[in-house]
């Protein structure tokens, strides 16, 4: 019984509000309007009209002037004058004619226009009574700061004040009765700007007149005072060559420089962030023709100096991160890059292929309010949302199993690892289980899945995703990744998709742009490098079918990605392959210093603003043999990080300083190796892999974590050779 | 990962009759390998015997899960059938109910499912038997007991509950913690 007192008072109480409350807004939000715009338009449109009529007799007075004028004096003339407006104005020669009978007489007029328009109240009316100064005026019109502004306009600018002037100041002063009379403050401010903009114009035509009758001042003066008069014609050959000088001069800024580079004052004192954007597109251009456009004695440091300034402030990144960024883009790209990384990417579902085809989901989707789309060519089982009026992260389909929320790009490990059926397959880092559950859908069910993750508490959401999308061959286990191969081994492919400091989805964890630096990528790659060999060992390159290790991140840094497959391809028995994606960039080869093995260019990069989805990277390895490999390669790592030291300091920031750290530890790594391993290893090897597997691992650990505090160079000058050491065939890992 | 006790495997398989009836065999006798139950932490799960070898040889601390759970055994020694079972009870089940679109929200919300909620009931059901509660575009959503028998839906209250209401598939979202 309760129960249906409760849903029929739900209904009851939805349906009334929600009639209400469409009908009642709008009409105040139109009243507003409408009121605003109207008052607007009709005082904007009679100004302008007065304005204009105004303007066109000024301007026909001044014509008639000038045109005398001109029969008496040069041309050059006129240009001074014109060119000395802005300064005239200003100089109060002839401000204390602004107080005489001229001003009287447009004095009156304006305030009996005003009564006559407004009505205004009659204390108004008493007072203008007295119609003998501006400043009067001013006081009595009430409260309008902006109004005493406008005044003091007027004074500074019209000195000389004849006739044509009254009906300016009378405008002007309508206007500000009329938005008093109406509303409130923010009217009268729109209509103080739209003054403002009248009174520049009056002005500007009162200058014009003041021109002529300066004009007319120095004809007379001329007669006056002869040695004015050769002084002003000094004064004017002067000002002749100076235009001509200037013209040049604007001639070739033009052509050189389109920004000039900003003071240190102006650096200092943070402009508003449009001013900076600004300044970031005008960098760029620069940049992008820097001998060209670049100011005379900066160099391309200063310049990217303050794009990496700028692009902090305005992006709010830390100024490590920007750094290392501006090493991977060009900053045309950089800049888009940024922006890209600014907007969350489209929603994108993955169809479970287990469950229900895409078309059906699709037309189920559609029918729920869904506005969506087939992501692409090269996924058959992908869809985009655009809209939807239903969470799409529950509904019903979503709940039975029908689709997974998927960012685009996770898809690609999984199609770059080409699961085939009956395989037994390890994702190293499974949660929450999006791409496993793709693999389980792509295998059909069929053979095996392993799908391990580090987070206990992640790992839940591994067995909710696959017990809810129907996957039923997998197995769910929690081990670090770095020790799964003591658990099993000879797997027939493995995805390692792993942790990393994200930055190709900035979008979705803005956090990365500030709290990531050297220390915590440092962290990163180390784990990366150790988790990829610990998938390479898993892997069997006896596999018939497989053999093959996709590794992936969400970052987009090389220090992640190349360089961590770079590390694996020389410790063990590895090649890069084709990754079956047929778009993507291709990965670096070269990266500052670092001079990558040549096939990584068959590595996968994606990136925000090229391809639409959160920035990725993707490797497809296939194991040629089970061999682990002496550790002795890494002299080529060396003599690589040899370079790099030397590189580095040219760079001499922070970033190259921990740069050179990096190289230094990895470099030690082989030195001490063979040293303490090797002389245990041989026995060990025989009776368990495992634990020589570990202890390289400890063994590198404590290396790293000594050789950082240590000296370099000494290390340095090994002999290198040895092109592939694949020395002691290892028994190590048949299974 | 162990085995489960003769009584505790009685106990399920009363549980499952309840829902699948006769198709109980099925689950067992497969065409695609062998498959069995196994018990870890009260918790049974449905595994095919070749991920099973394969799933001992993870440390039972460090397994979370293999093949599909079923339900779990409650301290009184009950079973209780879980959401994640719907996977294979869905397809055995003799006796369904298909709900209206109005009133999936509802159910997946956890509530029973009343009369007017009702939209096809297979004929014949009998009182307190396990149905699965399907959409009217036959997607299961969960699962439950029914509370009257078809003929006897048929003359209901409108308001009066059809089906009790034991998982459903909200749960994945509710739940997801306690699901294994």
């Amino acid at each position: 019984m309760g129960r249906k007192a409760k849903f029929d008072e739900t209904k009851k109480v939805k349906k009334g509000p929600g009639r209400k409350a469409r009908k009642q807004p709008d009409p105040v939000f139109k009243k507003e309007l409408l009121e605003d715009d109207t008052t607007e338009k009709k005082l904007t449109h009679r100004q302008k009209q007065r304005a204009a009529k105004r303007a066109k007799k000024k301007a026909e007075l001044v014509e008639k002037r000038k045109a005398l004028k001109q029969a008496k004096k040069n041309v050059a003339k006129q240009k001074e004058v014109t060119i000395d407006d802005e300064g005239d104005n200003s100089s109060d020669e002839e401000t204390p004619q602004g107080f005489t009978d001229d001003n009287k007489e447009w004095l009156k007029p304006k305030q009996k226009g005003k009564q006559k328009e407004k009505s205004k109240p009659k204390t108004y009316k008493s007072e203008s009574e007295d119609e003998d100064d501006e400043e009067d005026d001013s006081g009595n019109e009430d409260d309008d700061g902006s109004e005493m502004e406008v005044d003091s306009d007027d004074d500074t600018s019209g000195k000389k004040k004849v006739g044509g002037e009254k009906y300016k100041v009378g405008t002007l002063d309508d206007l500000f009765k009329d938005s008093d009379d109406e509303n409130g403050e923010a009217l009268s401010e729109d209509e103080g700007a739209d003054s403002g903009g009248k009174l520049e114009y009056d002005s500007d035509s009162s200058a014009a007149e003041k021109d002529s009758d300066e004009d007319g001042d120095e004809d007379e003066d001329d007669d006056m005072l002869p040695i004015e008069k050769a002084n002003i014609k000094l004064k004017k050959k002067q000002k002749i060559d100076k235009q001509l000088a200037d013209e040049e001069l604007q001639l070739n800024i033009a052509k050189q420089d389109v920004f000039a580079f900003p003071s240190e004052e102006e650096l200092q004192n943070p402009a508003s962030l449009q001013d900076v954007h600004q300044r970031i597109k005008d960098v760029v251009t620069v940049l992008g023709d820097f001998n060209r456009l670049k100011e005379e004695g900066r160099s391309r440091c200063e310049y990217t100096d303050l794009l990496l300034k700028d692009l902090c402030t305005y992006y709010s990144y830390n100024e490590f991160l920007m750094e290392v960024l501006m090493q991977i883009f060009p900053v045309q790209e950089l800049v888009e890059f940024l922006e890209a990384s600014e907007t969350a990417r489209p929603v994108t579902i993955r169809t479970n292929s287990l469950k229900t085809r895409r078309r059906d989901l699709a037309q189920a989707l559609i029918n729920r309010g869904v506005n969506l789309d087939p992501v692409g060519k090269w996924s058959k089982v992908g869809l985009v949302v655009y809209s939807s009026t239903v969470p799409i992260g529950a509904t019903p389909e979503y709940l039975a199993g029908h689709y997974i929320l998927q960012g685009a790009s996770s898809f690609l490990p999984v199609m770059a690892l080409a699961p085939q059926e009956n395989e037994r397959i390890l994702d190293m880092c499974a949660a929450p289980g999006g791409k496993a559950s793709h693999i389980a859908a792509i295998m059909k069910n069929t053979g095996t899945l392993f799908a391990n993750d580090a987070n206990k508490e992640r790992t839940k959401a591994i067995v909710g995703n696959f017990h809810r999308l129907g996957v039923v061959n997998a197995v769910i286990c929690n081990h670090d990744g770095r020790e799964f191969p003591d658990v099993m081994k000879g797997f027939d492919r493995v995805l390692l998709d792993a942790p990393c400091t994200g930055t190709g989805v900035i979008a979705k964890d803005p956090s990365v742009k500030t709290t990531k630096d050297q220390k915590d990528i440092q962290r990163c790659f180390n784990i990366q490098r150790q988790l990829l060999l610990a998938a390479i060992d898993c892997c069997s390159a006896k596999s018939s079918t497989g053999g093959y290790i996709v590794y992936s991140t969400c970052s987009i840094l090389p220090e992640e990605n190349e360089w961590v497959v770079n590390y694996a391809l020389k410790r063990r028995n590895v090649k890069l392959v084709p990754t079956g994606l047929d778009f993507g960039t291709e990965g670096f080869v070269k990266y500052r210093h670092h001079r990558f093995h040549p096939s990584l260019k068959l590595t996968r990069r994606f990136y925000p603003h090229t391809h639409n989805m959160d920035g990725f990277y993707v490797a497809k390895l296939k194991k040629f043999s089970n061999v682990i490999p002496e550790p002795f390669k890494d002299e080529d790592d060396e003599e690589i990080d040899g370079k790099t030291t030397e590189k580095a300091t040219e760079n001499g920031d922070v970033d190259g300083e921990s740069d050179e750290e990096k190289p230094k530890s990895e470099s030690k790594k082989p030195v001490k190796r063979p040293a303490s391993v090797d002389s245990a290893q041989p026995q060990q090897k025989k009776a368990k892999p495992n634990v020589q597997a570990k202890s390289n691992v400890q063994a590198k650990s404590n290396v790293q974590a000594k050789s950082n505090v240590q000296a370099k160079p000494k290390e340095q000058p090994k002999p290198k050779g040895q092109p592939k050491p694949k020395g002691q065939p290892k028994p190590a890992e048949k299974k | 990962m162990k085995v489960l006790s003769e009584e505790r495997t009685r106990i399920l398989f009363e549980k499952l009759t309840k829902y699948i009836g006769v198709n109980v065999k099925l689950l067992i006798d497969r065409p695609d390998g062998t498959y069995c139950f196994r018990e870890k932490k009260d918790r049974v799960y449905y595994i095919s015997e070749r991920l099973l070898h394969l799933a001992q040889t993870v440390k039972p601390d460090n397994l979370i899960a293999a093949g599909t759970c079923f339900g779990k055994f409650t301290k009184t020694n009950k079973f209780r059938l879980h959401i994640t079972a719907l996977t294979y009870i869905a397809p055995y089940a003799p006796y369904k109910i298909w709900v209206k679109p109005s009133a999936e929200q509802q159910f997946l919300y956890g509530h029973h499912i009343i009369k007017s909620g009702l939209g096809r009931i297979t004929e014949n059901t009998p009182k307190h038997h396990g149905v699965v509660v399907y959409t009217m575009s036959d997607i299961p959503i969960g699962f439950g007991v029914a509370s009257r028998t078809t003929a006897e839906c048929r003359h209901a209250d409108p308001l009066a509950t059809i089906v009790f209401h034991q998982a459903d598939v909200g749960e994945y979202i509710r739940s997801e913690d306690t699901l294994t």
